[in-house]
């Protein structure tokens, strides 16, 4: 075990897999000389040579298509969008060519997109994006979100090594505010199992990405008022866990779920219509939604902290679906 | 709400002494600006995000932006502060801005470079670089389906000309003859990639082989170079002869943004460019030719600060934006 942030996490799944297997190459925006952005790469340029660190152009479409090319013919490219935002200049390549490719022709595309979503650090309108949705709504992607340290090492190796296009998206406000002890060496996190952040009885918090700690610190203070709340920490939205969620809802009877992303068509739309399939007859009180409103991302703080999820909107929400 | 033009008339030779000084006050104000942003404002923690300058660069929005009449339309980028100055968007609204601030031009709901104001004919840019390039063009589109007689100008950077967009922006305006003058502020890096990462021919303008367009190489650390081949730019789009592309070649004399030390441009490089500093240049120039001596540059100086002093002042008493106002005008009312 070493203590990571969840960036040299990211980091050193990324290391590991270029290590272990020739297969794997990167590329993207200033990730050689400059290390990344974020500093995601610091390094991998000496350690892999320019073959295998590709500072491309700003051409996202173009080094996007190349990439799942790439990966139909053996490789394993990983692809770096120096801020998710910029994902949708590639978006006919991933949701047209990488997500229909396999279904239409039969071919394997192992290939990963990553890159900062997330707001909370006051960048507005195009740095703070969380495109989750987008991709979860089209075929053939699939789609995870780390919230810890230790799931950002091990869902970045499940996705190198997947046979499918894989969307990872890494919040950028916890690159360098959460830190953990992480194994080190092989650690593979499957995709496609939910974790639980606490455990409890009363209420199911159904959550994943940066807002899964907002939801552990909430429950924490409901624990303290009496109540017992369990998180879920989905991690993968494509595909689901749902006998993780439906566990939950039927021992506690009672669901809010919490997405940075906006609210209308999020992902919590997709959870709260399984719930109310698969598990009617549990349920004591309305599914019930936390996320953030449905406006850009602004970019003053005033407005940008009243947007999005807090501990404050959580607790009240839970807090009346506990009284329900 | 339009603004005087500075300079009317596209010949440098019937420029007179105040328009001449003019162009060093632009200059000088951006400079000003930008550096009391990034080291005073920004260290003192009053900016939220990121903040980009235009150091070395400031003769490419001035002597381009000189030519613009009121109703001209701009498309603006993150290195272009001294064109909404000439477009006359005050001071003390862009500092607002860049703090995050109501009276900012986006009320705070968007930050630093990324503003616009239709009232002053600018149009706000998107962070996806060279989106606004199609957007150009349709404005350019707007004015020609009416027979104005008015142009749009694009400003991009070198980076930005490798995206699609960019290509297709330029292409419908070149099939359309569109009346565009699109400004290319090559500064030789995009972030941290060097021009031969960006593209494998030398100069931007030879992208340009592909569409059919004029083109101009400028020495963009010339204000007077910059002005001059703008105009010629913008007689072709009045005359109906279409786009231009100019490309205007500078330096970076910073990092990509205040974040960014820049270790990886070679020393030598800021050593040769900063000798060839654009304001610095056009002092010289200026008082050889007697129009400008220690008494006049003390002056403008101190009304430069002044005017800083100023604006910072009145934005910091602006207030935050309400969380009230957050949802109102994702759609138009009424
Ligand atoms: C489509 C897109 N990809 C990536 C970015 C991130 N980004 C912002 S500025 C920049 C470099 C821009 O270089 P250039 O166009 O040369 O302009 P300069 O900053 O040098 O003025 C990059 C990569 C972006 N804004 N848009
Ligand atoms: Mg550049």
């Amino acid at each position: 075990m070493a203590r990571m942030t969840y960036l040299q996490a990211i980091s050193d799944a990324l290391r590991y897999e270029m290590r272990r297997d020739p297969s794997v190459f990167i590329l993207g925006e200033d990730i050689g000389v400059f290390g990344g952005a974020f500093k995601v790469t610091q390094g991998f340029l000496e350690e892999f040579g320019p073959e295998r660190v590709i500072d491309t152009p700003i051409s996202e479409s173009g080094f996007t298509g190349a990439a799942c090319a790439a990966a139909t013919v053996g490789f394993r490219p990983v692809v770096e969008f120096q801020f998710i935002d910029f994902i949708s200049c590639a978006f006919d390549q991933i949701v047209n060519y990488a997500g229909k490719c396999y279904y239409r022709w039969g071919i394997p595309m192992p290939v990963v997109f990553r890159g900062p979503c997330g707001g909370g650090v006051h960048a507005g309108p195009y740095h703070s994006q969380n495109p989750e949705a987008w991709f979860a709504h089209a075929p053939g992607l699939k789609v995870v979100l780390p919230a810890t340290a230790k799931d950002a090492k091990g869902l970045l190796i499940a996705a190198i090594r997947d046979n499918n296009p894989v969307i990872y998206l890494e919040n950028k406000f916890l690159y360098r505010h959460y830190r953990e002890e992480v194994p080190e060496g092989e650690y593979v996190v499957p995709i496609g199992l939910a974790a639980l952040r606490t455990i409890g009885q009363d209420l199911s918090i159904i959550s994943y990405g940066a807002t899964v700690h907002l939801c552990v610190a909430a429950a924490r203070q409901l624990e303290r008022e009496g109540a017992s709340v369990e998180v879920v920490d989905l991690r993968s939205l494509v595909p689901l866990d749902k006998q993780t969620i439906l566990d939950s809802v039927k021992k506690t009877n009672k669901v809010l779920i919490v997405h940075e992303a906006n609210l209308t068509a999020g992902f919590g739309a997709e959870v709260a219509a399984l719930i109310s399939h698969e598990a009617f007859e549990y349920l004591d009180g309305p599914i019930m939604r936390v996320a953030s409103l449905d406006v850009p991302s602004p970019f003053s703080p005033t407005l940008e902290m009243a947007m999005i999820p807090t501990v404050d909107k959580i607790l009240e929400a839970a807090r009346y679906l506990l009284a329900y | 709400m339009t603004t005087k033009p500075l300079i009317d008339k596209p010949r440098l030779a019937e420029l007179n002494e105040t328009t001449l000084l003019d162009l060093l006050y632009y200059m000088k104000l951006m400079r000003a600006v930008e550096q009391r942003i990034e080291r005073v404002l920004y260290r003192q923690g009053k900016i939220p995000g990121a903040v980009y300058s235009a150091r070395g660069e400031e003769a490419i929005p001035v002597g381009s932006a000189a030519h613009l009449r009121p109703d001209d339309v701009v498309v603006s980028l993150h290195r272009t502060m001294g064109m909404f100055f000439i477009r006359g968007v005050p001071l003390r609204r862009i500092i607002a801005q860049y703090m995050g601030r109501k009276g900012g031009v986006t009320d705070g709901r968007d930050g630093n470079m990324h503003m616009g104001d239709l009232a002053y004919h600018i149009i706000a840019p998107i962070s996806h670089l060279a989106e606004t390039v199609p957007v150009a063009a349709g404005a350019a589109l707007a004015i020609k389906m009416r027979g104005e007689d008015r142009v749009v100008y694009c400003y991009f950077g070198d980076g930005a000309t490798s995206t699609g967009s960019w290509h297709e922006g330029v292409n419908f305006a070149a099939v359309q003859r569109l009346p565009l003058v699109l400004i290319c502020d090559n500064n030789q890096w995009a972030y941290s990639t060097p021009l031969e990462k960006q593209m494998a021919v030398e100069h931007i303008v030879d992208r340009a082989a592909g569409y059919g367009i004029a083109t101009e190489i400028v020495d963009g650390n010339d204000v007077l170079a910059v002005h001059e081949a703008t105009g010629r730019a913008v007689a072709r789009a009045r005359a109906g002869e279409g786009p231009t592309l100019l490309e205007c070649k500078t330096f970076r004399m910073t990092g990509h943004a205040a974040h960014d030390d820049a270790r990886y441009v070679p020393a030598h490089l800021f050593e040769e460019w900063r000798a060839k500093d654009p304001i610095d240049r056009y002092q010289r120039y200026l008082r050889e030719q007697g129009l400008l001596d220690e008494e006049k540059l003390n002056a403008m100086e101190a009304r430069i600060e002044a005017e800083i002093d100023e604006a910072i002042a009145w934005a910091e008493r602006q207030p935050y934006p309400s969380p009230d106002e957050l949802e109102r005008g994702v759609y138009y009312e009424s």
